[in-house]
């Protein structure tokens, strides 16, 4: 999902910047009021930064033969929101791009958008969605994940395909399509499963910050603690 | 007890990552197998003429030194994961000891009464 140092054309950069920098603003907001609110959630909050660390770092062979890498994202924003998720990939690309020149500092709003915002905005809807239905917080947090995970792609090959309508936009869209999404299916899965099993161990042991987070309800931790 | 649920999770992960390993057994980079997704972009955007406006203020001079900083953001991932799993397990560990603390207390309690 990484869209290299130069690779965006004209004003491209600049458009990203201005649609991604007030949302890390805002996620830097959140943060502030959530830690002052739940002293309690921080430990959560370096877990979910570190997943998105570990996992983005991670180049997986798929079964288009090309390696890609997972992202992270749906922790953070299950668990904090889609702000705070923001902010944390910002973290995250920044690292990349000056070290690894990975991704870069002209296409970093670029690449905040799709990973920090799109991604865990896509993932936050959906676990909520299936939160309100009143199914397990298990299958919502995989969905979440892989969901969040591919759409982050998904959005990559969309920007990739403004920036460059050649020959048309729609051959270009089908273009980046194949190269990003396709890729990305197996480890949209990869991600959803390693999420819920980060996310389980969480809820075994700390179901009582899940409740003051809103991500799982009272019923939910009466009987994760049944069982543990 | 080892629970099963996680391990079976992570073993299919592991599968998913193997899979196309064995698909595309014997084939390498030099035919073209198993390069980035990130380079594939690059390469679909340069082929339309397009040159990149500016350069990255700074490269790994080397695949080395590109997978030494790879391993090191994994590796600062991880342990900050592991330390504060390690302590909320000791956490509820304790709490569960405290617990039965209190009701064998209650349970003497109630007899010696």
């Amino acid at each position: 999902m990484h869209i290299m140092e130069g690779m965006l054309p004209g004003l491209w950069p600049l458009f990203w910047y201005m649609v991604s920098l007030p949302v890390v603003v805002y996620g830097v907001i959140r943060i502030k009021k959530i830690t002052e609110e739940h002293p309690e959630s921080k430990p959560l909050l370096a877990v979910s930064g570190a997943f998105v660390f570990v996992l983005s770092s991670l180049k997986m062979p798929s079964f288009t033969g090309s390696c890609s890498h997972p992202t992270g994202n749906g922790l953070a924003a299950v668990l904090f929101g889609p702000a705070v998720a923001s902010v944390l990939a910002a973290i995250v690309l920044l690292f990349q791009a000056l070290l690894l020149a990975h991704g870069g500092i002209s296409t970093l709003g670029a690449n905040i958008f799709s990973m920090g915002i799109v991604g865990p905005l896509c993932a936050w809807l959906i676990y909520k969605g299936i939160q309100q239905m009143g199914w397990s917080p298990s299958l919502g947090i995989f969905l979440a994940a892989a969901a969040g995970d591919l759409l982050t792609y998904v959005t990559t090959a969309t920007q990739l395909a403004l920036a460059f309508p050649l020959p048309t936009f729609t051959a270009s869209f089908t273009n980046f399509m194949t190269i990003f999404a396709v890729t990305q299916i197996p480890l949209a899965i990869g991600e959803g499963l390693l999420t819920v099993v980060i996310f389980e161990y969480i809820m075994k042991l700390r179901p009582d910050i899940l409740e003051k987070l809103n991500v799982i309800g009272p019923k939910i931790k009466e009987s994760v603690k049944a069982v543990a | 007890m080892v629970e099963k649920r996680p391990i079976i999770l992570l073993a299919l992960v592991a599968l998913l990552t193997i899979i196309p390993l064995v698909m595309y057994s014997g084939l390498g980079e030099d035919e073209g197998y198993f390069g980035g997704a990130d380079g594939a972009a690059d390469e679909a955007i340069s082929a339309t003429g397009y040159q990149p406006t500016t350069t990255p203020l700074w490269e790994p001079p080397s695949g080395e030194i590109e997978s030494l900083l790879f391993a090191l953001q994994a590796a600062i991932g991880a342990i900050i994961i592991g330390y504060i799993f390690g302590y909320y397990n000791g956490q509820a560990k304790e709490r569960k000891r405290q617990e039965e603390k209190l009701k064998t207390k209650d349970a003497k309690e109630t007899v010696s009464k």
